[in-house]
């Protein structure tokens, strides 16, 4: 052996070791969803790459947000990275409370993140937790009833055209309903979709004194349209239906229309679970006419490393596989590109083969036409598209929602739900002292 | 003399007695034959009862993402260990209470009971807090030691309910006898109480396998038990009932099999006195 191979061969050693010295055992909190299933299975990989080990805790979304919510709050230190949503990742970044994610690798590519994920991921300019997937909201109907009825969905439809086209296509014999759409209490779930309709009317939750606009003739108006046309063209009991219920109803061909995440569309185009999976087709969600904000929302699940981790440096290289352009090409490998994690990077919807995803271009249109800094017409002083990003909200939206849920049951009038929001959110905001 | 019953009120007592049982058992029925279907099947409307092609997909994809032993063992150390430990801090207690009570005894059993009263989401953060401190959290003694004390006052109260129906004559004329107190309450008082402190650790270790606030909330991926396990398969985006009902019958079914096969001392120490 050559001096200079036993040199290299002493340098490979070397290198060997101080990984296997350095490796780390990381706790990952994350939400029980496919895109994140998949991550764990290809977890091998990032092993492979950097000798760290991952122990998963997976976790049903409300109790994963109680659960690292309670864990970061008292520094507790179970986890070396959370998956947290839009909503949290402002409000706890500004506490201190993440590793700011400002010197990430060449390589990573930052900058390749989409404007609108890097900015309600971001406070301050600093962003603090990387997307990991992304999601709006958008339409998706049923083309065949629509051919039916005799009209065409246009790309950027208005709620007028939606009420039209849900009064077509409704057949109660064939219990088909025309439009599907979320109106369980909660608010994650129906209190998320009615906030961007109200968007969409032209109303906002706050001006910018912090007081709440349930008073005022927008919210009245958004919340009678919706309320009008889910009782004459929507499903029995919508009032308690969320994403999986409508996706259920969606999938046996029961709704021709559906606005919601666009997450959905890998749902429904699938026909090993889909029976309309071949009749499907894409449109921005609406707008009342004349209205510049449309009724659709953005999220993202991302990743971010609690302050105080022993364990920050291999938290950010899995953080850098786990939401890199590489990471897309291995489960596109694996799992074909109609699975990768949509909606975090715009090199994704410049790829060709990710073009040809029947979903891909009207997914980037609907997060492009989101903007979490600019959400409503008139401004307001929060950060958020379907949420408000303040810790109060979370609770307040809550108890709203539950009694906009009221009226979609029949047990109460749009006034009376309104009159009671005004009311509570008033309450609750003084109480917080704004 | 004993009342005659007819025939025909027997047949309508035996047909509610099963209506209701059928009732009570049709959740867990529906959630077994659902771990069998597709996730298609699993939504389909009308919804699908016997005639599907049974499938153990679900079962493999449960077994192929999650390590469910590791859960197993965790909920068997927990549930076991906390309703073990909780027992000998019990006994004792619910004696002295049953048997040489004071002037507080009353007091005490109210105050234990009222400790239940509270919701247990209103804890959590001092008990979080000291769980960072003492080193416990994701470990499984500290939740075997967080669920005794969880369980320790229903634990008391069906012992000391068990004990007061014991003739404290019969713990005297031991006594008169020359036991000491002791030989008093391992020969003469165990005895006559084993059905009810049976009962009682069955009904426990079952309370202790099916708590979910505390074993979600204090544990990470070392100590969470089959709660955890189920949880990790419920989403409110994306249908996943099928494969939450295989983890569903997965976690309950080393417990369904224990209540199966104990059915007989549970009843018996439910319905439990020293002189019936």
């Amino acid at each position: 052996m050559t001096l200079k191979g036993a040199f290299l061969a002493a340098s490979a050693l070397v290198s060997v070791t101080a990984t296997a010295l350095s490796a780390e055992v990381l706790t990952i909190a994350t939400v029980n969803n496919g895109d994140m299933v998949r991550m764990q299975k290809l977890t091998d990989d990032f092993t492979a790459k950097t000798g760290h080990e991952v122990n998963w805790v997976t976790l049903e979304e409300n109790t994963l947000r109680t659960r690292v919510t309670t864990d970061i709050t008292t520094k507790g230190g179970a986890f070396d990275i959370m998956t947290i949503g839009m909503y949290e990742t402002p409000i706890w970044g500004a506490n201190g409370w993440l590793v700011p994610l400002d010197d990430l690798s060449a390589d990573y590519d930052a900058d390749d993140i989409l404007p609108a994920m890097r900015q309600g991921l971001s406070h301050d300019g600093t962003l603090y937790a990387a997307p990991f997937y992304g999601e709006s909201s958008m339409i998706m109907y049923r083309t065949d009833l629509m051919q039916e009825a005799g009209l065409e969905m246009p790309k950027a439809p208005t709620w007028e055209f939606i009420r039209e086209a849900a009064a077509a296509m409704t057949d109660r014999e064939k219990d088909i309903n025309g439009i599907c759409l979320r109106g369980k209490a909660g608010w994650g779930e129906g209190g998320a979709f009615i906030t961007v309709t109200a968007n969409s009317f032209g109303a906002r939750w706050f001006d910018e004194n912090w007081t709440p606009q349930f008073d005022q003739p927008e919210w009245e108006e958004a919340l009678t349209f919706f309320v009008d046309m889910m009782n004459n063209y929507g499903p029995p009991g919508y009032a308690t239906n969320g994403f999986n219920e409508n996706l259920s109803l969606f999938q046996q061909g029961k709704c021709g229309m559906w606005i919601d995440a666009t997450v959905a569309a890998s749902f429904v185009t699938n026909p090993d679970d889909s029976t309309v999976a071949d009749k499907v087709g894409f449109a921005l969600a609406p707008n009342k006419e004349g209205v510049e904000k449309r009724a659709n929302w953005l999220w993202a699940w991302a990743l971010a490393i609690p302050a105080g981790t022993q364990k920050e440096e291999a938290a950010k290289q899995f953080i850098e596989w786990a939401t890199s352009k590489e990471y897309i090409e291995l489960v596109a490998a694996n799992e074909g590109w109609a699975n990768v994690p949509p909606g975090a990077r715009q090199s994704l919807y410049d790829n060709p083969e990710y073009q040809k995803v029947p979903f891909a271009q009207m997914t980037l249109d609907s997060i492009l036409a989101a903007d979490p800094n600019d959400p409503t017409v008139d401004p307001v002083p929060y950060v958020g598209v379907q949420f408000v990003a303040i810790p109060e909200f979370a609770g307040i939206a809550t108890d709203v929602s539950q009694e906009f849920s009221a009226v979609y049951a029949g047990q109460q009038t749009v006034a009376e739900a309104l009159e009671k929001a005004q009311a509570l959110t008033l309450d609750a905001m003084e109480a917080a002292g704004y | 003399m004993a009342r005659a019953v007819t025939t025909q009120r027997k047949a309508i007592n035996t047909a509610f007695a099963w209506g209701v049982g059928l009732l009570i058992f049709f959740p867990i029925l529906w959630t077994i034959l659902t771990s069998f279907k597709t996730e298609a099947q699993a939504i389909s409307d009308p919804p699908v009862f016997l005639f599907f092609d049974w499938t153990l997909e679900n079962y493999a994809a449960v077994q192929e993402r999650s390590n469910y032993a590791r859960f197993l063992w965790n909920s068997i150390i927990i549930a076991v260990g906390s309703t073990i430990l909780g027992t000998i801090i019990a006994v004792p207690a619910a004696w002295s209470m049953a048997f040489v009570p004071s002037k507080r005894t009353k007091d005490i059993l109210l105050w234990m009971l009222s400790t239940k009263m509270l919701p247990a989401v209103g804890v959590l953060y001092p008990i979080y807090l000291l769980f960072i401190r003492l080193g416990w959290l994701d470990t499984q003694i500290g939740l075997v030691l967080v669920l005794m004390l969880i369980n320790l006052p229903i634990i008391v109260w069906m012992l000391y309910t068990y004990f007061r129906e014991i003739p404290g004559e019969i713990l005297e004329a031991a006594r008169m006898d020359g036991a000491s107190l002791k030989d008093e309450i391992i020969y003469v008082l165990t005895p006559m109480a084993v059905p009810g402190i049976a009962s009682t650790i069955l009904l426990n270790i079952i309370l202790a396998w099916n708590e979910a606030f505390w074993t979600l909330n204090l544990t990470a991926a070392n100590a969470a038990p089959l709660t955890a396990f189920i949880a990790s398969y419920s989403s409110p985006e994306g249908l996943f009932y099928a494969k939450l009902s295989a983890a569903s019958v997965m976690a309950i079914a080393p417990i369904l099999i224990m209540g199966w096969f104990s059915q007989k001392q549970l009843v018996r120490g439910l319905t439990f006195g020293a002189v019936k």
